[in-house]
């Protein structure tokens, strides 16, 4: 276990992306599509016989040369490093990189990638945001359609339906397990530590889904094994770093000082639908209503027929957290703004709550470890 | 420095006090209805054929920065939980809504239905949550697919004209009132008309000396432009307006005594300095001959015209692809480019903006093509378009002086 976690850790942190070189050695004719970060149709590139790889910056392992000057001041890190991947050479593996809506400024780097890298695929999703209307369904099929035209141009082959269900149907297994990680650790958040269940989970982002799927088994053998005792610890839910992605330091701290962390949304893509996409009727218009009607609540995707804010509560009734903990990165404007509605609900509702920054590239953690060793206490013994 | 101040500035005054009375009388009576929209590519046309008057948030909070009165409900937002990092128009409207601040001093109205007409800003779903939470009133998130290449596609605009049929039905259902495609039509032929004489008023700017100033003064019409580009007051607005600028053009006046340098500027400005911002241009007696941020409700210099024979597919074309934010951030080059080549400019300013990263996420790779790849003397200067606490006057002016400096002897290097 400790073996495989380990592995996962080096995935994770490995900025030189030696999994998908070596994909990529093993399919001389395979492609590498990274997309940025949170979610994108996974199985649509898969399907196209190209590894979709999930990129999320390069976090603390990378010094900004470049980057900074492109970005300027009051933007977050994640574009700047992965800018700064561009630009020093990194993303020399990929073949195309896919943006969606999430924000303003992930919108742009799309745009300044394709002015530095015209050699790149690069494309924008646009994922809707009138979830209500019924109107979004077709539009997003098609929006599907125009990316699955592209890459099959880009890999001169077609796409045939049958092999987008058989992509659904291996996501759909993959997200199954993580999602069942999800619930036993909830149930006996001693038994899977915090960062373990992320580096497990977040080195999907790198793998073939298979592999990935023949490592999550794994890792159920090796917790069921595993023997672990309950400790002195709070039921905590974590929010709002669905982007640009803590330092595993921070979230190895927030366990030592005592959270149980029974939610969370870190690397969210992974397990973005609460079920099973359809496999049987048109893969295409599965995928888009399963967009639609079937994702989790992120503060970048936006679906009014249920404000994020009532979910946030419902997700803490049934995690049965006792306090809710936002880990915003630094000039995350979704998670700004969803902040303020998030303490509302939860001030209304009398659950406590604590506000955490952070940014990728953070080494100390003193100040925090004491924000949360004081929030902790106040619960353990009020 | 004296810059020029004629009839159109009194004129726009006047046409904001009425717009902002109707509002105020909206807020007593009940009536007409007001709804809630942003300025992007707006469809405002919609609301004209029902009669329904606008309300703009982003128009109140300039208001507010303009005339000095933004920090108190910036800071009273922040109390409430928004970050510093956080956009402060955001800030300004919702702080003024807690603490009971108009620009004006009179009544704002609850929105009968709060649009959230999505062209490229994020931010505005929030915002617009936001309002609708706070306010405890209806939303309606008209989603505009951001125009990933040159032209939207067919399915974009299907879907686009859906969603405005959509909303037809909401405001009749949440007003009771009925839609008139007569009127709506109407409508559609003011704002065709607005546009073409504001897109010719713009082509004056290519005169040397240009008789307005395409930032500065441009700022200065697009008040009346946004809430009343659908309505017969605004075409006689602009009809005027052009003839006045005709007839400076032809007497050869410029903006200054003697036009030294012609820029471009792009980001918006910092509202609560307007002044003093507009006077670090003017002592160097430079004139903005074309700016982006005027284009944000909408670009028409370029060709675009609402078309009462296709008013909803044109609305759609409009919050597609005619209006800056909807418009990928390599357009927005191109744009400028055209703009510096087309109106003969001598640089290009970039504001980059800490609130808006719509805007401003990326202008150093703006600023990395216009001097690398083109060659343009660009000027990158930050501060903020609401938040006073962002504005170091003494660094930006000399910047700005060591900028046209630097252009004065480049110009001078290349009459030899």
């Amino acid at each position: 276990m400790d073996e495989l976690l380990r592995r996962c850790e080096e995935i994770v942190r490995d900025v030189g992306f030696a999994t998908v070189r070596r994909w990529k050695a093993e399919h001389p004719d395979g492609k590498a599509i990274a997309y940025f970060p949170v979610y994108a149709p996974v199985e649509v590139i898969a399907a196209a016989g190209m590894l979709p790889v999930g990129l999320h910056g390069a976090g603390d392992r990378l010094e900004l040369q470049h980057a900074d000057a492109r970005f300027g001041s009051f933007i977050c890190s994640i574009v700047k490093t992965t800018l700064e991947l561009g630009l020093t050479g990194r993303l020399a593996p990929f073949d195309g990189m896919l943006f969606s809506s999430i924000c303003d400024s992930a919108r742009n780097l799309c745009f300044v990638l394709k002015r530095n890298f015209p050699q790149l695929y690069v494309d924008f999703l646009h994922l809707p945001h009138n979830a209500a209307s019924a109107s979004s369904r077709e539009f997003l099929r098609s929006e599907y359609a125009r990316l699955k035209a592209a890459l099959e141009q880009l890999a001169g082959r077609e796409v045939k339906d049958e092999r987008l269900r058989e992509m659904i149907v291996r996501y759909n297994e993959n997200r199954r397990l993580i999602r069942g990680l999800y619930e036993w650790r909830a149930e006996e958040p001693h038994r899977i530590r915090a960062w373990e269940l992320y580096v497990l989970v977040r080195a999907g982002n790198f793998l073939p889904v298979e592999e990935h799927t023949a490592l999550l088994r794994e890792a159920y053998d090796g917790f069921a094994r595993r023997q672990a005792k309950p400790r002195d610890s709070i039921r905590v839910l974590v929010e709002s770093a669905f982007c640009e992605q803590p330092p595993l330091g921070l979230i190895r701290l927030l366990e030592e000082a005592g959270c149980y962390l029974v939610e969370d949304d870190f690397t969210l893509g992974r397990r973005w639908f609460t079920a099973d996409i359809p496999t049987d009727g048109d893969p295409l218009q599965a995928l888009a209503e399963s967009y639609l009607d079937r994702s989790v609540t992120s503060s970048v995707r936006h679906d009014w027929r249920r404000p994020r804010f009532r979910v946030l509560i419902e997700k803490v009734r049934a995690r049965r957290a006792q306090a809710v903990i936002f880990l915003i990165a630094k000039f995350c404007e979704p998670a700004y703004f969803d902040y303020v509605l998030f303490k509302r609900e939860l001030e209304r509702e009398g659950i406590p709550h604590l506000l955490l920054e952070f940014e990728e590239k953070m080494y100390t953690f003193e100040r925090l470890q004491t924000e949360v060793e004081t929030f902790v206490e106040a619960l353990l013994f009020e | 420095m004296t810059e020029y101040r004629g009839w159109i500035h009194q004129r726009q005054k006047e046409l904001m006090r009425q717009w902002y009375a109707r509002l105020d009388e909206s807020a007593r009576t009940g009536w007409p209805p007001a709804i809630c929209l942003m300025i992007s590519g707006n469809c405002v046309e919609v609301l004209e054929a029902f009669g329904i008057v606008p309300l703009y948030p982003e128009v109140n909070a300039l208001q507010l920065a303009i005339r000095h009165q933004a920090l108190g409900p910036i800071l009273a937002a922040e109390e409430f939980g928004y970050a510093t990092d956080n956009c402060a128009y955001v800030k300004a409207d919702i702080g003024a809504y807690l603490i009971g601040v108009t620009p004006t001093g009179g009544k704002l109205p609850r929105p009968a239905l709060v649009l959230c007409n999505f062209v490229g800003c994020n931010t505005y779903i929030k915002w617009f949550e936001h309002v609708a939470t706070f306010l405890e009133a209806p939303l309606y998130v008209l989603d505009v697919p951001f125009l990933r290449d040159e032209e939207p596609s067919p399915a974009d605009v299907a879907y686009v004209v859906a969603q405005l049929r959509e909303l037809v039905q909401r405001i009749e259902e949440i007003t009771g009132l009925r839609f008139d495609m007569d009127r709506f039509r109407e409508a559609v032929r003011c704002s065709q008309r607005v546009e073409e004489l504001w897109s010719r008023i713009k082509y004056l700017a290519q005169r040397v000396p240009s008789p307005f100033d395409a930032y500065f003064d441009a700022i200065t019409l697009m008040g009346p432009l946004y809430v009343h580009r659908a309505r017969p007051e605004g075409v006689e607005f602009f009809r005027l307006a052009l003839a006045e600028l005709e007839a400076k053009a032809a007497r050869g006046e410029g903006v200054y005594d003697r036009e030294r340098f012609r820029v471009v500027i792009e980001g918006p400005p910092p509202y609560p300095y307007f002044r003093a911002f507009r006077d670090m241009f003017a002592r160097w007696r430079a004139t903005a001959v074309a700016s982006t941020y005027s284009t944000v409700g909408g670009i028409w210099e370029f060709g675009f015209r609402h078309d009462p024979e296709k008013p909803f597919e044109t609305v759609a074309l409009h919050m597609l692809a005619h209006n800056l934010t909807n418009r990928n951030y390599l357009q927005r080059y191109d744009q400028i480019r055209r703009y510096v080549q087309q109106w003969r400019a001598d640089g290009v300013i970039i504001h980059f903006v800490k609130s808006c990263r719509l805007f401003s996420a990326g202008q150093g790779d703006m600023r990395d093509y216009f001097t690398k790849v083109l060659g343009v003397p660009t000027l990158y200067i930050e501060s903020d378009l609401e938040d006073p606490r962002y504005f170091a006057e003494a660094q930006i002016r000399n910047r700005v002086d060591a900028f046209f400096e630097a252009l004065e002897r480049h110009k001078r290097a290349s009459a030899v």
